[in-house]
């Protein structure tokens, strides 16, 4: 018996080409896979602080998690980041995306194709299952090859596959495979027969133009069956394979009809080894960038602004334009809520931002945009915001209060301490540290006698540090810290959002009218019932 | 196509619609159920059906006045649209005795199902077309007209017969002949159930010696014969649903007619109760949306009327042009009365029934919205009014500015100048956008001073105090006054001071 499960073991194993020498998936697509070289298990840390693990499995799904590792890799080099910069501005282009998308989608059905050929018990049911696979992928390639020259591609990323697919597609290799599967297809798909099923028997015969007998019934009935038409029966399951019934029907078919089954015998062992390597490697490789598109087109369409971050060097300005934190919109925009952006922007020479104000002021959202739009532009991916610059970071290192229980505190405190400590020997000027409620546990002159020494030693290293604290003096004792405060109303009464804003540290409280918290005063009304 | 559309020209009834949100709250405030009983009459079905249509306002004209003409044909003659509904009822009731699987849907069971389905209705349909061919002349409406020349065309006796026929020949004894194509991976497709008779040609002995092969699967093979029931199930699938929407058609329309005459039943039922003690019923005359029309003769609440062996109090009201009514006025004078008699009137007369009332007039409103004080929630003090914000909250929500509200006394769980700057916003900005409230209140400054402005489109009425003191339980134009005579209600329960 032919074996033509054997095209999935290649199709799933990429074999030495796939993975990069640290377990990083390495593809053409992406440049540069290897990173900074210094990620260590703290990342993991503030990867779960900052919301990037769940921004990570919204991307990759909880189930493959192949691409993981790029999204805890930053880049070393501004040339790295502007390759990717490159293919996402490519891929933002909706014929790009499009004729990418739908590429890979056929690639990926022909993984399934082939995976299921390694289930099938049968010959007929596993050479069928080929047939399709070889179909699927030869109108895939073709399809692409036809839309390939008319993309405007810019990106050296995906001009090398454009090169590469049109190169292939018109070998001959490949056009004799698409002929060859034509006639095959062709020749199966006009076998008729007909059974019939009686008890436990089974009586097999070529099909001789006997009328339609479930047509006859459907129109005598038609009279009491207005309107659109619905299914009553179970759907017949899924994929309808075939199993050791229909095997034996489609042996007594091919002994009706043995001409067009020994020709797919012969089909099948001619074409074993029919999917092109390079093109295995790009399906995979893409789709860090189209996941992470996907991803992001939700926030688009509800308004929230993306951009390419210019990346700085470190000393100039920086500044984020409407940015807000990716995990939460996320989840807002989900739930059709709105969101509120938040803006900064940092002379050359200042790195500490103390941030206070009101508990749900929108403190903590804040520290995590600032500490994932620093990330992700280090991992070449676009970042919240209308406008960014952000200068190359090494890491995003994180202190965050954890709420568990404790009953020592003189222990926790020294816990505490000593991640810190771990936290600021692992950081360089090229580092931003986030630091959110950090001492929070202690009492007051304790968490300001702290934090003034840690803030010191801070800007000695030269890290750039967001500092959420709850201790207002914090953002005066030095000229060069910078004093955001949260919580504080702006816009109009009827528009009222809470933001973060740069200004010294105080501490207001807000209260609003019974009535005008339930929509309910003359203005408000008006508005409400009229549109 | 079946249909009988009694209670829309161009669509059925659907006692699965949703009602509006609100209606929960008109049951209750407007104290619904007794309406609802009455038309009943000891059938739970009919209440359903009652409160089902009743809450389910119609908004145009056109359409209360179809309806108005059917419930109009079904009082006068009730003991036909009586027959007709036990017919259908009683078909019902037998085919639901048929055990309809929700789980196996295989095409046989669905089959065998619809074929047992179809032959309980098939007799009830006959019987329908008798009533129908003997009664038809007796009906003056477009909706009962309509409907039986759709029974005269759709199910004629011919048609009824051939259905006999097909129900018993879809027996398939012998086993099915299916047709199978080979399609992609070779699986079979286009299963088709084949004619057992072979096309002539076929049976010349030179071209129809066939030649098949055969095999049978093992006694103990239960994946085999799991996938030839599948294979079996496709050849069936077409056939199978046929049948199976016929069968689905025809129960719907049963469904549907039960419905649809049941509400005619319940207005026979409510019309007789009614003209068993003498109350008044009337034609209401549904104007366009838009202006404020509110006039009415002997209007009476038919829940407190149900409820006393005497016959209500009517009362009269004169509010056309009024986006606002205001009622003030003696505890227990009879406020709420007529507030719920506006209301249940307004609904009665926006679902095609008759109104209680020697006459009643008022234009259309796209919803009837309900804030009346809940008494239960007396016990949490803080959060009253936040209760009372939240539902007019939601109300505003769903409302628009062609609906109507009815408040009995809202916004009384705050002090009285909170509730009168609270409910004074809330009424001019209803009254702006066209909202028609009438407004139950002891919110005196507030009252006082919206008369004082002399509003040409707010109207004052009072519950009227008689020489003595004593309630008449009538209500009147008139400024409103500072006093609520609480204090009588007080001495009437507490005697002894």
């Amino acid at each position: 018996m032919t074996n033509p499960g054997q095209p999935a073991t290649a199709l799933s194993d990429a074999g030495p080409h796939g993975t990069g020498p640290t377990g990083t998936p390495h593809h053409t697509i992406l440049g540069n896979t290897r990173g900074t070289g210094i990620e260590g298990p703290a990342d993991a840390e503030a990867f779960a602080d900052l919301h990037l693990d769940q921004i990570v499995t919204r991307i990759l799904g909880r189930v493959d998690q192949d691409l993981a590792p790029l999204f805890r890799t930053p880049l070393p080099t501004v040339a790295d980041i502007e390759y990717r910069h490159e293919v996402f501005r490519d891929l933002r282009k909706p014929a790009v995306l499009d004729a990418i998308r739908s590429f890979t989608s056929s690639m990926r059905s022909i993984y399934v194709y082939a995976g299921a050929t390694d289930d099938l018990t049968g010959r007929y049911a596993a050479e069928g299952t080929f047939v399709e696979a070889v179909t699927a992928y030869a109108e895939a390639v073709t399809a692409f090859a036809g839309t390939l020259p008319g993309l405007d591609i810019t990106s050296r990323g995906l001009s090398e596959l454009r090169d590469h697919v049109l190169t292939y597609a018109s070998s001959s290799g490949f056009t004799g495979l698409v002929s060859e599967t034509r006639t095959m297809t062709d020749d199966l798909t006009s076998v008729r027969y007909t059974m019939t099923i009686n008890g436990r028997r089974v009586r097999v015969g070529r099909y001789r133009g006997e009328p339609d007998y479930g047509e006859e019934v459907e129109q005598t009935f038609a009279r009491f069956s207005p309107g659109e038409r619905r299914r009553y029966t179970r759907k017949p399951g899924g994929r309808n394979d075939i199993g050791h019934v229909e095997e034996r029907i489609l042996e007594l078919v091919a002994r009706l009809h043995p001409e067009v089954f020994g020709a797919l015998d012969a089909y099948v062992e001619r074409n074993r080894a029919f999917v092109d390597e390079p093109l295995i490697d790009f399906t995979r490789g893409i789709r860090f960038y189209l996941d992470v598109l996907a991803f992001l087109a939700p926030l688009e369409r509800a308004g929230l602004p993306l951009c390419f971050p210019t990346i700085v060097d470190n000393g100039d300005d920086v500044h984020v334009r409407d940015g807000f934190d990716l995990a939460l919109a996320d989840r807002l925009v989900r739930s059709r809520t709105p969101i509120v952006t938040n803006d900064f922007a940092l002379a050359g020479a200042e790195r500490i931002v103390v941030v206070t104000g009101p508990n749900q002021g929108g403190k903590t959202t804040f520290a995590r945009m600032f500490g994932q739009i620093h990330h992700l532009a280090a991992i070449g991916c676009p970042v919240p915001g209308s406008s960014a610059s952000i200068p190359l970071v090494d890491r995003v290192l994180t202190h965050f209060e954890r709420e568990e229980h404790v009953e020592n505190l003189r222990g926790k405190l020294a816990d505490d301490l000593v991640r810190v400590r771990s936290m600021l020997e692992r950081a360089t000027p090229q580092t931003v540290l986030i630091m959110n409620e950090t001492l929070n546990s202690t009492t007051l002159t304790d968490a300001r006698f702290l934090g003034e020494k840690l803030l010191d030693r801070i800007a000695r290293i030269g890290a750039r540090c967001v500092y959420v604290t709850f201790v207002d003096d914090l953002a005066a004792i030095d000229d060069g810290i910078v004093s955001l405060v949260g919580g504080v109303a702006t816009g109009s009464e009827e528009v009222r959002t809470y933001k973060i804003v740069r200004r010294p540290a105080d501490g207001r409280a807000y209260a609003v009218a019974l009535a005008e918290r339930y929509g309910l005063t003359y203005e408000q009304l008006k508005g409400r019932i009229e549109c | 196509m079946l249909s009988a559309h009694l209670l829309y020209r161009d669509r059925d009834v659907d006692l699965a619609d949703p009602l509006p949100d609100n209606a929960a709250a008109l049951i209750d405030d407007l104290e619904l159920r007794t309406l609802f009983a009455a038309m009943g009459d000891g059938d739970e079905y009919l209440e359903e059906v009652a409160l089902h249509t009743v809450l389910s306002s119609l908004t145009d004209i056109d359409r209360i006045e179809y309806r108005h003409a059917v419930v109009a044909d079904a009082v006068t003659n009730a003991p036909v649209v009586r027959e007709m509904y036990a017919v259908v009822a009683a078909a019902i009731s037998t085919e639901s005795k048929i055990f309809h699987s929700r789980l196996i849907k295989a095409p046989e069971a669905v089959l065998g199902e619809a074929r047992r389905s179809l032959r309980c209705f098939v007799d009830p349909m006959r019987r329908l077309r008798r009533i129908a061919d003997r009664h038809a002349g007796d009906f003056a409406s477009d909706g009962f007209i309509g409907f039986f020349a759709m029974l005269a065309t759709e199910i004629d006796d011919a048609y009824l017969a051939t259905i006999d026929d097909h129900l018993g020949g879809l027996g398939l004894r012998g086993g099915p002949l299916i047709g199978v194509r080979v399609g992609n991976g070779n699986r079979g497709t286009d299963h088709a159930l084949l004619s057992p008779r072979s096309p002539r040609w076929a049976r010349w002995p030179s071209v129809g010696a066939r030649r098949t092969y055969s095999f049978e699967i093992a006694q103990r093979d239960m994946a085999g014969a799991d996938e030839l029931g599948r294979l079996r199930s496709r050849g069936l699938d077409r056939a199978a649903n046929a049948v199976a929407a016929a069968a689905e058609h025809v129960r719907l329309f049963f469904t549907t007619l039960r419905a649809e005459l049941g509400f005619c039943v319940g207005a026979a039922n409510l019309e007789n109760r009614l003209a068993g003690k003498g109350e008044p019923t009337c034609s209401p005359v549904p104007f366009p949306a838009g202006t404020p029309v509110l006039r009415a003769t002997g209007l009476f609440d038919i829940g407190l009327s149900m409820n006393l062996d005497d016959r209500a109090v009517g009362n009269d009201v004169a509010a056309d042009g009024k986006r606002l009514v205001m009622i003030t006025g003696a505890n227990q004078g009879g406020k709420s009365t007529i507030l719920r008699a506006i209301g249940t009137a307004q609904l009665m007369m926006q679902s095609g029934l008759f109104a209680p009332a020697d006459s009643f007039a008022a234009d259309i409103r796209d919803g009837l919205f309900t804030h009346f004080k809940r008494e239960e929630d007396e016990e949490m003090e803080s959060g009253k009014l936040d209760e009372e914000l939240a539902r007019m909250d939601g109300i505003v929500r769903a409302m628009g500015p062609g609906s109507m509200i009815l408040l009995n006394e809202s916004f009384s769980s705050t002090n009285e100048q909170e509730g009168s700057e609270i409910a004074g916003q809330i009424l001019r900005a209803f009254g702006d956008v066209g909202v028609k409230v009438v407004f139950v209140t002891h919110l005196f400054d507030l009252a006082s001073g919206l008369y004082r402005s002399g509003d040409d489109a707010s109207l004052f009425l009072r519950a009227e105090r008689g020489e003595a003191g004593e309630r008449t339980y009538r209500i009147v134009e008139g400024e409103p006054l500072s006093t609520s005579y609480g204090e009588d209600v007080y001495r009437t329960v507490f005697p002894d001071g």
